[in-house]
């Protein structure tokens, strides 16, 4: 089993609001700082627009976890986007809870346009983390 | 991990304090008691290492550092300290070991093989900071029965306390001490190189260098109207305290500073007497000063 | 009925090929479902490249299109053009982001090439779900708002106001000027800061085009390009405008006498007050804070003394709202505090000061008219200039503030002219990189200053031999000689850096601009769109940008306003279609996206018991549809089948 682990590659679905997160994760590109290409990005306008819904199909359709990344409190390009993130985030939580996954493997985190070298270091904690907690195997659970 | 306000502290003495410092120790357990701050010794507690542990082989001084953390940990205490290198080993460890994951996995194998593991919630503290900010001044003047009557004292910080990872003063001019004397009627003098190092170990490997440097800070001290220091790091004190003659055979010069652990102060203006407080102990003879100042039994 | 993608690989040149296996993504492309052609191509964006896509348009029939390169946020624009020309609607087009986000990312080709393929696989599947969509064309309104009236500020409005359009220019300070009218000299031409800034401040005061709101802020601003509203406040000067003629006499009779901010607290001003005297425009203010009539009730001798009536203590503060199309920032910069920097004794040790402190000795109608003086009135024999105070300082700013070094430079010659000391200057390196620059440089050291290559430690007043007694000595390592020395002088001026505006937080979030890692404000493109921001119509000049000399911010407030101008002139601007669209069938009424929304562009229709969208109100956030229960909200081109299609497809 321990062996299998350090093998294991996590499948992370990153949602990144144009903005700021997805410009921070391209700078993170250009600035050509190297970090685990585990996170697979879908750009969205605002993270406001991700629907907790969205987090939860993409659970079942394999991803070992998921990180929604938007601007910082206070400097969302439509003013109050990301609040409404911060508040679907909590009542997701309480959800996953009750599917019992464990708490690492959904992240909401704040990056700004200008953060590439944090954007790095987000994904790589997030996937060393989800590498430690291993795959999520959602179906497995189903049955279990 | 979020960090969660303690009830008291795991007292980490360091070895320095078990020989030619021990008045240190004792004055520092007896305020602490007087000011309410819980502080149970650390249970098997190991060397940290000192200062030139961490230079020669990083990686094993962080295990004794993180095995004095894992062991706070366990009785879930932060650290109490009292010399600056100490504090400073401790939260390199704990500094590092947060901020990388490697170094967190090879430390947190170490500790397990002596069934131990630290997940990095406990805060090394030094007393003087959690005298001044956590007891602060209303609950420490309100112990005061003995002003210092005007005692005019050179604080001196040292190098470490505050550099290179004490947050909780200015780096190059802290005024922690400073103002912790005046709560106690002492007038604490203008002493520019209060945050110069000492010479620490050079006094060892390098004589001369530091006693250039001790003399340089007693000459300051001194020439700024200082009647004694106050120190708040067994090394500067003895560096201090037992070189002032070498330092007056060196220059012809003829320093009689007497030398106070902070926490000494303290107790003589909570009204202790001399015996307790270890000020029987001491190299330069404090004597004259506080018979001077304070009537001191 | 099937679609025809057509997938397209970029190696731009080695950035993607050298660690994506283009061919093998290719390949993989191929064998998706509903994958017409598959390509890789050196330069996608080249004219060959873009000819390739549209090519395949018109002869295979291409109904979609994917292309694997850089980032959309690079060349959405240019493959969406491409595709528009070859007659096929431009929102029928992805772009698979295989270099910021995968080949720059990564030193393992394996794993680089799997993540470009399951990149260019969640393309593949959401293109499949994306629909035709048309362009929103909307008129420009060809006013233009210019926030900040120092240098960078003036050639903006000038420029913009010259080509006959019209300039609102806002001023928080009671007159334009900046920080350059606080200036003696400028380097390298050592001309008169005041002599070439005052003709400019004056024609901006005259300009027929520009209205000048001093004493002013912007306190809000909404809208989308070419159509924006700003909120001006009109701070009360308590003296009326139209009636002041500027004489003066109210400040000469004034009883009052404050530190002037202006002086930097070295002179004095009035409760009532010019910043300077050659302010523009030249209309005082009254201090409330100090004026003996606000704070006691009595005095008015300004009242007396004014031959046209113009005080008016009941002046309230006005707001207006401005409709403009475009806003240019020109904001500018604080400078460092160099109280942060205990070591170098500045508010402790006597004759230690700023360079800006400096400069106001230095100029002839400051504090000391002109003479370099120490506290105690005499001149310095000797003087130290350190660099780098704040800059280049992982405790404090890790830029370079770029303009010290020259300025250091400046105030040498000045000490050399004005007081015959002896000079020396301690920096890390020497940054004289503009026209003239080395020049200057060569001169200054022929006046034999003495340049120490050390940053200074500390300067103390600790001495150590008896030459240093009474003396500011400054300790350095020479690291050309090797060793430290210390360095007895009389006066110390600290060269402190640039940083962004105290409040530039708050201004940033008006305007809904984003800022760099050092605080600045972010532009498009360091390189290509150094004066663009994110947002449309937004432009940013000078040093709110970053560090930058008065040849570098007059360039930028010139190419803000051409910005400007070029936009305006385009006489109308298209806007991104991907906005809120509510389906009325599937809309049950429940009201839980009205209040989501940041621009309150939802509303509900009482006859037919469902919410509608404002189009020209949604800026296409996508909040609202996250929350909708029915799932009744779609956003255009970010549909919840499109995402879908992209999470399924990376999880496979």
């Amino acid at each position: 089993m321990a062996e299998l682990k350090s093998n294991f590659e996590p499948k992370i679905v990153g949602f990144l609001c144009k903005w700021c997160a997805y410009t921070g994760a391209d700078l993170a590109g250009t600035s050509r700082i190297k970090y685990p290409p585990n996170v697979n990005p879908i750009r969205v306008m605002c993270s406001g627009r991700v629907d907790p819904v969205l987090v939860l199909k993409a659970l079942a359709a394999g991803a070992d976890g998921v990180l929604i990344a938007g601007c910082h409190p206070g400097d969302c390009h439509y003013t109050s986007g990301n609040v409404k993130t911060i508040r679907r985030f909590k009542l997701l939580q309480k959800m996953l809870d009750q599917f019992r996954i464990e708490k690492g493997r959904v992240r909401l985190e704040w990056v700004s346009a200008s953060e590439g070298e944090r954007y790095a270091r987000v994904v790589e904690t997030m996937t060393e983390d989800i590498r430690t907690l291993g795959p999520l195997n959602w179906n497995l659970r189903k049955e279990a | 991990m979020k960090l969660q306000p303690r009830a008291g502290f795991s007292y980490y003495p360091g070895c320095s304090l078990e020989g030619m410092n021990r008045a240190y120790d004792k004055s520092a357990r007896l305020v602490s008691k007087e000011l309410g701050i819980d502080l149970a010794e650390l249970d098997d507690w190991n060397c940290c290492g000192a200062s030139a542990y961490m230079s020669i082989r990083e990686l094993r001084a962080h295990l004794l550092s993180a095995r004095n953390l894992a062991l706070a940990e366990r009785e879930k205490k932060d650290l109490a300290v009292v010399c600056p290198a100490c504090f400073t080993n401790l939260t390199k460890t704990n500094q590092y070991m947060g901020e990388d994951p490697k170094l967190r996995r090879i430390v947190g194998s170490a500790l397990k093989a002596a069934n131990l593991q630290y997940l990095g919630t406990v805060r090394v503290r030094h007393l003087l900071d959690v005298i001044v900010n956590d007891i602060g001044q209303s609950d420490v003047k309100a112990k005061v029965t003995r002003p210092l009557s005007g005692l005019k004292v050179a604080p001196y910080y040292g190098c470490q306390f505050t550099r290179p990872l004490g947050e909780y003063d200015d780096k190059e001019f802290p005024m922690m001490l400073d103002t912790l004397l005046t709560w106690l009627g002492a007038e604490p003098v203008s002493f520019p190189l209060k945050a110069k190092c000492c010479g620490g170990i050079l006094m060892t490997t390098n004589q001369s260098v530091a006693l250039t440097l001790v003399r340089s800070l007693l000459d300051c001290a001194t020439q700024n109207g200082a009647e004694c220091i106050a120190t708040i790091c067994p090394l500067c004190h003895m560096s201090l305290e037992a070189y002032q003659g070498d330092v007056n055979k060196e220059f012809s010069t003829n320093f009689k500073v007497p030398m106070f652990y902070f926490t000494q102060l303290i107790g003589l203006a909570f009204g202790f007497g001399r015996k307790e407080l270890g000020i029987d102990q001491e190299l330069v003879s404090s004597k004259t000063v506080l018979e001077k100042r304070l009537v001191v039994t | 009925m099937a679609e025809k993608i057509g997938v397209y690989v970029c190696h731009c040149g080695t950035n993607i090929a050298q660690t994506v296996d283009c061919k093998s993504v290719v390949d993989y492309a191929s064998g998706l479902p509903n994958v017409a052609v598959a390509r890789e191509y050196q330069y996608m964006c080249s004219d060959p490249g873009q000819e390739l896509i549209k090519n395949d348009i018109r002869e295979v029939g291409l109904t979609r299109v994917v292309v694997a390169s850089c980032s959309p946020l690079m060349h959405e624009p240019t493959f969406r053009r491409a595709v528009e020309e070859a007659g096929l609607n431009q929102f029928l087009f992805q772009m698979a982001n295989i270099r910021e986000q995968c080949s720059w990312i990564s030193e393992n080709r394996e794993m680089a090439t799997e993540r470009a393929k399951a990149i260019v696989g969640a393309a593949v599947k959401r293109v499949i779900f994306q629909e035709p969509l048309e362009v929103k064309k909307v008129p420009v309104n060809p006013d233009v708002l210019v926030v900040g009236g120092g240098i960078t500020g003036i050639e903006a409005a000038l420029q913009i106001a010259d080509s006959g359009k019209k300039v609102y220019l806002v001023e928080r300070e009671p007159t334009i000027g900046g920080y350059m009218a606080r200036f003696d000299k400028t380097f390298p031409t050592l001309d008169c800061a005041a002599c070439i800034l005052t003709p400019k401040m004056v024609s901006v005061g005259q300009h027929p085009n520009i209205e000048l709101l001093s004493y002013s802020d912007v306190t809000g601003f909404s809208g989308y390009v070419g159509n924006f509203t700003a909120q001006i406040r009109k701070r009360s000067k308590y003296v009326e405008e139209e009636k002041c003629n500027g004489c003066g006499l109210c400040t000469e009779k004034c009883p009052v006498s404050v530190p002037s901010e202006f002086e930097c607290g070295l002179g004095k001003r009035k409760a009532i007050y010019r910043p300077f005297p050659q302010a523009v425009p030249n209309i005082p203010v009254i201090d409330r804070d100090h004026c003996l009539y606000f704070t006691k009730g009595v005095c008015k001798v300004c009242v007396k003394f004014c031959p046209r009536g113009a005080i008016d203590f009941d002046q309230k503060e006005t707001y207006l709202d401005l409709q403009v199309g475009t806003a240019i920032l020109a904001t500018g910069f604080d400078l460092f505090d160099a109280s942060k920097v205990k070591q170098y004794g500045y508010g402790r040790l006597p004759n230690v000061i700023t360079s800006l402190e400096f400069e106001r000795m230095s100029h002839a109608s400051g504090p000391t008219a002109g003479k370099i003086l120490l506290k105690n009135g005499q001149m310095p024999t000797s003087v130290a200039i350190l660099h780098c105070i704040g800059s280049r300082d992982q405790n404090n700013n890790e830029y370079c503030s770029r303009v010290c070094c020259m300025y250091s430079m400046k105030i040498a010659h000045l000490v050399h002219e004005k007081t015959g000391a002896r000079v020396y200057e301690f920096y890390i390196d020497l940054r004289a990189f503009g026209k003239g620059y080395e020049e200057f440089y060569k001169r200054v050291l022929q006046e034999e200053t003495i340049f120490i290559r050390g940053k200074a430690a500390e300067v103390t007043d600790v001495p150590q031999t008896p030459a240093e007694k009474g003396k500011l000595v400054v300790v350095a390592e020479d690291t050309l000689l090797g060793i430290v020395r210390r360095i007895p002088v009389d006066m110390v001026v600290l060269s402190v850096g640039f940083e962004p505006r105290k409040d530039v937080a708050d201004v940033a979030r008006i305007f809904s601009i984003t800022r760099s890692q050092d605080g600045f404000f972010l532009e498009k493109h360091p390189k290509l769109a150094p004066v663009s921001t994110a947002s449309d119509g937004i432009f940013v000049a000078g040093a709110c940008q970053g560090p930058k000399d008065i040849p570098d911010s007059v360039a930028q407030g010139a190419a803000a306003a051409a910005n400007a101008l070029s936009l305006i002139d385009r006489k109308e601007v298209t806007l991104e279609p991907t906005v809120a669209v509510i389906d009325e069938e599937s809309c049950s009424g429940c009201k839980i996206c009205l209040g989501l929304c940041p621009y309150n562009a939802i509303t509900f229709d009482e006859t037919k018991k469902v919410s509608v969208v404002n189009d020209a109100l949604c800026k296409g956030c996508g909040v609202c549809v996250a929350a909708c229960p029915s799932g009744a909200i779609e956003q255009r081109n970010f549909t919840d089948d499109q995402l879908l299609a992209e999470v399924e497809a990376v999880c496979a």
